[in-house]
């Protein structure tokens, strides 16, 4: 049990039917197919890709609210279908989400106090409303939410977006998890609170050991957070590229990374003036129920050879890391 | 003969509601340099779409326009009757709007939309002259124009979609094109490539373009000169290096300071702290001054007046402006940083 790491999924798939009618068979889409991740505990992993990646899906996945239509979840070592019922509570107790839309996460019929004493009465961690109360305030204050009483009887629409995703972490650490998935949490609020909020994640990352699960398409708050961390890059349902945050990203080995790298403008004007991007031979993204073969990004890719049409390429090892090209096979 | 397209002066627009009255933009005064991509840079709620809005003199009710011109070439299109007005919008200037799924009309094919805008404008012109404009336009933007014109919105990607914008905002050969947020939930790649686009036609065709967004990054790449918007004023403006390299609004350098880059070292980043205003009831002086990291006594009770430090290099805080520069000196709490 001891060198077991915190979670492992294990050649996940994830397979979506479609209807497409009455009478047509449904169409399969691959929203996640054949993925391998390991996360241990107090790590920082970023998940990163642009829409229908299958990144929210591997969320959901983790998290345990979608079951995967292949390979296994182990959640300390233990695959999570063949749980007792005090191990899968402990699973579900600590693996925590916070989601991306936070207006739509909290009942807006229900004061903050409300939304977020109810898992804690529930699983007993305090035993009355008024020990709550207290538990609360002291989860408002690790938020930074101070003085928690201008917080604890208001309702969701009182709030800035910064503030109620402030309060998605507090509910998300007030059952002591020991992963947070957390889902595109900033995308949806103003730029000037973006880095107080990230800053809040690495601090609970450090103070509390929990581990996260950052996902999100964007590289540069990627980088910010996992510092130092691992990331993993998706590509219409697979790993195309992972390893050490900087190193990856500095050194970017996939053709799709390397052109998704290119692609982030920099604040700095005399270097994004003179960036140039790597030219891809498609900007479409394909439909994932029908993905290209061999290589999924050989349509796009601008340094695709005839291997890349035919066969799929798998994990390479370089340095530190690993993606899934076929420059890379030789070497 | 002045080089802007438009110049704002003084523009006041206010929203009258029931729980108060909402000032949007206050007093704000910017220039549109011709040839020039020029871009409009706030958070939420700055007041950036309904600056953008009045350029085409189509505030959303209930705002009415206080006060304030808006100066086209020398002539005020806030006095313009209805044709002079319908013969400015979109043949002088147009506008790609945010989320361009909704600006198509779901029930009409790219075609039909297209002949419709452009008679609309000019009744004389004849459908195949439309269509081999459009075919033009659209090849511009990367597009294959025979499926693209057949097409329903429904029918394509959510980038396709903003070319197709951007092919629609082109079609009466405006000066001035308005690009409201034109990149936002499309992917970075997607992005990239419709900047690509817009720069190609912004040299080629030399049009004039006004960039509203949040995003620093986007600025920084293709914009030549910037306004920075907070709570319904223009904060800063000038040149894009003076602003992104010799900054001097507070807001604005923690703006640019807040931003991951995906260059030089990971730092810790701080945010501005607080958040942004209840525009229904905002600070008194200096409305940022609650958020400030070098607020002042006076910072609170006096309204800042805008100071030109040099060319057009513009900024809004009581740090540069002339008269307090003796109040700063006295007290030995000037400092330029």
């Amino acid at each position: 049990m001891e060198n077991k790491p915190l979670l492992q999924l294990e050649n996940i798939s994830m397979v979506f039917e479609r209807k497409e009618g009455l009478f047509a068979p449904p169409v399969k889409v691959g929203a996640v197919v054949d993925v391998n991740v390991t996360l241990n505990s107090g790590e920082i992993i970023a998940l990163v890709g642009e829409s229908g990646c299958g990144k929210t899906t591997m969320g959901k996945v983790v998290t345990g609210l979608l079951h995967p239509s292949e390979g296994r979840v182990l959640f300390k070592g233990v695959d999570i279908k063949q749980m007792n019922r005090a191990q899968y509570d402990e699973f579900r107790n600590g693996v925590q989400m916070v989601q991306q839309d936070s207006y739509a996460a909290l009942n807006p019929t229900r004061t903050i106090f409300q939304s977020l004493s109810a898992p804690i009465l529930e699983k007993k961690i305090v035993k009355n409303k008024a020990e709550a109360r207290e538990r609360v305030s002291e989860l408002l204050k690790t938020v930074e939410l101070n003085p928690p009483e201008q917080y604890l009887d208001k309702y969701p629409h009182q709030l800035s977006g910064g503030q109620r995703q402030r309060i998605l972490l507090a509910r998300a650490i007030s059952l002591k998890p020991k992963i947070i998935v957390a889902d595109e949490p900033v995308s949806m609020i103003d730029v000037s609170l973006r880095i107080a909020v990230l800053n809040l994640m690495a601090s609970l990352n450090k103070k509390l050991g929990i581990a996260f699960i950052y996902i999100t398409h964007d590289l540069a708050t990627a980088r910010y957070i996992a510092n130092n961390g691992k990331i993993v890059v998706m590509y219409l349902g697979k790993i195309v590229e992972t390893g050490n945050v900087t190193e990856v990203l500095n050194e970017p080995k996939h053709p799709y990374l390397q052109a998704l790298v290119s692609a982030v403008p920099v604040p700095d004007p005399r270097v994004a003036k003179s960036k140039r991007s790597l030219p891809l031979k498609s900007v479409e993204m394909p439909n994932p129920a029908n993905p290209p073969k061999g290589c999924r990004f050989n349509p796009r890719c601008p340094f695709a050879f005839k291997k890349c049409e035919e066969v799929e390429p798998e994990l390479y090892k370089y340095g530190n890391g690993l993606a899934a090209c076929h420059k890379l096979e030789n070497k | 003969m002045s080089n802007n397209v438009i110049e704002i002066k003084g523009l006041t627009i206010k929203f009258p509601m029931k729980v108060g009255t909402l000032c949007a933009a206050d007093e704000v005064d910017f220039n549109i340099e011709k040839g020039k991509i020029t871009a409009l840079v706030g958070e939420s709620g700055s007041g950036k779409s309904t600056v953008a809005s009045a350029v085409l003199k189509s505030v959303s009710s209930p705002g009415v326009i206080s006060a304030g011109s808006i100066k086209y070439h020398e002539k005020d299109i806030l006095k313009f009757g209805k044709d002079e007005l319908q013969k400015y919008k979109w043949s002088s200037v147009a506008m790609v709007f945010q989320a361009a799924q909704n600006a198509l009309n779901p029930v009409m094919t790219i075609k039909e939309q297209i002949v419709e805008t452009v008679l609309a404008h000019e009744p004389e012109m004849k459908e195949e002259a439309i269509i081999a404009k459009a075919t033009k336009l659209l090849e511009y933007v990367r597009l294959e124009p025979t499926r693209v014109l057949k097409a329903f919105p429904h029918e394509l990607s959510g980038g396709m979609k903003q070319r197709v914008m951007i092919a629609f905002s082109l079609l009466l050969d405006p000066e001035l094109v308005i690009l409201d947020e034109p990149t936002t939930a499309l992917d970075v790649i997607t992005q990239d490539y419709i900047f690509d686009i817009l720069e190609k036609i912004h040299k080629e065709l030399g049009i004039t373009m006004l960039l509203l967004t949040h995003d620093i990054g986007v600025v920084a790449k293709v914009a030549d000169n910037v306004g920075v918007m907070y709570a319904g004023k223009i904060v800063e403006s000038g040149d894009i290096f003076t602003v992104f390299e010799d900054g001097k609004h507070p807001y604005t350098r923690s703006l640019i300071h807040a931003a991951p880059s995906l260059i030089g070292e990971v730092k810790d980043l701080k945010s501005v702290r607080g958040a942004a205003p209840n525009l229904l009831d905002l600070p008194s002086g200096c409305t940022f001054h609650p958020r400030c990291s070098c607020a002042k006594s006076i910072c609170s009770q006096v309204k800042p007046e805008v100071a030109l430090l040099d060319g057009k290099h513009v900024v809004m805080c009581h740090i540069y402006s002339e008269e307090n520069k003796k109040y700063w000196d006295d007290r030995g709490e000037a400092n330029g940083k």
